[in-house]
């Protein structure tokens, strides 16, 4: 090509400053932050100055003074006579004990439907899509009332409490089971159970070495049922038995002695047990669909067992699906824990945002304080499940 | 009909597959009709057809990827029963490619060549490694063996699925339509693994269009239409004389462009 076809070059320049596309960002910028500094300044000073001409106390203090108010069931001592930082401190582990128990159970619940869902057996598989369909698609506020006055408010009175062998009863007022109280020489059984866990995992990484030197297999998983359940008997055989049990003792009115459950705690946890199983075991349903049928065949051609593909190939894809879900899943239940307001169940929403703030009328110190717990519970869920997540992501990198 | 190898007495020892008047049906759909097929020890055939002619799911058979209602199937000497332990048997002497190579993507290149080793046959890890990269060497591409399976082209992971089979030291390989899926410039390094494999004398079914294969290693070219063997023949009698009319037309439809 010859000079004079060149294309003429003309560059088009501005030379300003504020056409410089960086320039702009670096402005734009600089305009939002002053702008939301300006918005957020106007509130607070606003809310004070409003709170101040209200005769309204602001700052923490209010948690050293008396609470004056009973709560209905706490983890820890507590009495009208302590204080508001004990009853947030009440409120809090009854949160924290309804989540754990809820997303111990809704797990469970989940997982064994949504498998259920890929039984051959019509009536299992029939069993799975209903109750899916059924509590996914009820709000939670009415199935927590479902289970708190339509069941368990129908549940006998005390004197003719539902007995299983003298010494659980279930009757209007709760469940009531006996205590295991440790008596001397108990620690040897606790011992035993430790002992029990390390040699599992002993097991577990003497079973794989051996794997890798000869090829023999070792079944690991029924070996270590029968350590985990077989060590601690003995050790409570040899012991003689270090405890004992209280059972709970009915009375006309009351049962006394042994653990009981509120039937606040039993509503609430039955309704997100079986309204979060629901979405959990659709989350399982997707995670296995999600593995396409050609990695059964491939594994199958090979020779592998059934059970082998399930836990070699179908599990480990799975859970790559599942686990994200997983983490919204208990993360809703968390949230979903604070319906417990609706049933009086004493939870930190109810003891902290409900009674105390309508007492003092803090309303931004405790409605702040509320939201960063549940903020810093959910965080730390999604902490431990992305550690899950990262032992079950695909290393690979499409 | 039958092809005789040279110099070689046919004995039914030497049929290492034997099919006898296989049925199945898909509902009320026949989609394989009275199949007869004996297959010798080393020998390869081809088996080609119109989409729905029911080869890949007649191949499929062999490992029990797919159930048949009626008719006996020996493979190495087994028959095929309803029995799990059978079932297993029969896979651990059949090796099988598929048309979307079906690597386990969760898995390294080296972990998916000794899953099988390792779990089926008991194999020490150090040894299941040293087969495998043996194997990988003979489809050439040791160099890959930490890489995961998406980060392999097609080809290459065409023939890692080979030698993943491979590992498991197979009597008969199966493969369906093992380039069908792949890039026009990949089709030749797995078709050059399967050649080799062929010439050290293993015993080859496979599902595919690729004439040229056929023409250059099948001791049998086998033409399935509507669920039933139509015609079978050596390569040079199928592609020059086919005697049937479904036959002819399926020929010049493929060979046209």
């Amino acid at each position: 090509m010859s000079k004079e076809h060149m294309p003429e070059v003309r560059p088009v320049k501005s030379g300003s400053f504020f056409n410089n596309p960086r320039n702009r960002a670096l402005i734009y910028q600089a305009i939002l932050l002053f702008g939301l500094g300006f918005f957020f300044y106007t509130i607070v000073s606003n809310a004070l100055s409003n709170m101040e001409a209200r005769g309204i106390k602001s700052g923490f203090g209010f948690l050293f003074t008396t609470s004056g108010f009973d709560i209905l069931m706490s983890l820890v001592d507590y009495s009208a006579t302590d204080t508001y930082g004990r009853t947030f401190l009440v409120g809090l582990l009854n949160t924290i004990l309804v989540s754990i128990i809820g997303i111990f159970l809704a797990t469970i619940v989940g997982f064994l439907m949504g498998v259920a869902y890929f039984s051959p057996n019509w009536l299992i598989k029939r069993l799975s899509i209903v109750y899916v369909e059924t509590f996914r698609n009820i709000p939670l506020l009415l199935q927590v009332f479902f289970w708190y006055f339509a069941v368990l408010a129908a549940l006998p009175d005390v004197r003719d409490s539902i007995s299983f062998g003298e010494s659980v009863f279930l009757n209007v007022r709760g469940l009531f089971f006996p205590e295991i109280i440790d008596e001397a020489g108990s620690g040897f059984v606790y011992a035993a159970l430790a002992a029990a866990i390390v040699a599992i995992i002993v097991l577990r990484k003497w079973a794989h070495k051996r794997q890798d030197e000869t090829g023999d297999q070792f079944p690991v998983f029924l070996t270590s049922i029968g350590i985990l359940i077989g060590l601690p008997l003995l050790a409570l055989i040899v012991s003689g038995n270090p405890f004992h049990l209280e059972y709970p003792e009915a009375s006309r009115f009351n049962i006394r002695g042994g653990i009981s459950v509120i039937p606040e705690l039993m509503a609430l946890t039955l309704a997100l047990t079986v309204y979060t199983g629901a979405f959990i075991a659709e989350a399982v349903r997707a995670g296995v669909q999600s593995v396409p049928h050609g990695q059964t065949e491939a594994a199958r051609s090979i020779g592998l067992k059934e059970s082998r593909i399930m836990s070699l190939i179908v599990v480990p894809q799975a859970m790559r699906v599942i686990v994200p879900l997983l983490n919204s899943e208990y993360q809703s239940l968390v949230k979903n824990s604070t319906l417990a307001t609706a049933i009086g169940y004493p939870d930190l929403f109810t003891v902290f945002v409900g009674t105390s703030l309508n007492q003092t009328g803090q309303a931004i110190e405790i409605v702040f304080m509320t939201m960063a717990v549940y903020f810093v519970i959910n965080m730390t869920i999604s902490f431990l499940m992305n550690r899950v997540n990262d032992s079950v992501a695909l290393a690979e990198r499409k | 009909m039958s092809v005789e190898q040279q110099g070689q007495p046919l004995s039914a020892e030497d049929d290492v597959i034997i099919i006898k008047e296989l049925n199945k049906w898909y509902g009320s759909f026949h989609v394989l009709k009275d199949i007869n097929l004996n297959v010798k020890r080393g020998e390869k055939i081809v088996i080609c057809g119109p989409s729905g002619s029911g080869k890949s799911t007649m191949i499929r058979c062999i490992n029990r990827l797919e159930e048949f209602q009626r008719g006996s199937l020996i493979v190495n000497g087994v028959e095929m029963i309803e029995d799990v332990k059978n079932i297993e048997a029969i896979r651990r002497e059949v090796g099988m490619v598929f048309q979307h190579f079906n690597l386990f993507p969760h898995l390294t290149i080296l972990e998916n060549l000794t899953l099988g080793p390792i779990w089926v046959q008991k194999k020490p890890k150090e040894e299941a490694e040293a087969t495998a990269m043996k194997y990988l060497e003979r489809v050439k591409i040791p160099d890959q063996a930490n890489k995961f399976p998406g980060q392999l082209s097609g080809g290459q992971q065409q023939r890692v699925a080979i030698a993943r089979s491979l590992c498991m030291s197979p009597q008969i390989m199966l493969f369906d339509e093992p380039t069908s899926a792949l890039d026009p410039e990949m089709i030749k390094e797995v078709l050059d693994v399967m050649v080799e494999l062929a010439d050290e004398g293993m015993t080859m079914l496979c599902v595919t269009h690729e004439m040229g294969f056929a023409k250059k290693v099948a001791d049998r070219v086998i033409f399935m239409d509507g669920g039933e063997i139509v015609e079978q023949n050596t390569p040079h009698e199928f592609f020059d004389n086919p005697e049937t009319d479904r036959l002819q037309l399926f020929l010049s439809q493929i060979l046209e462009h």
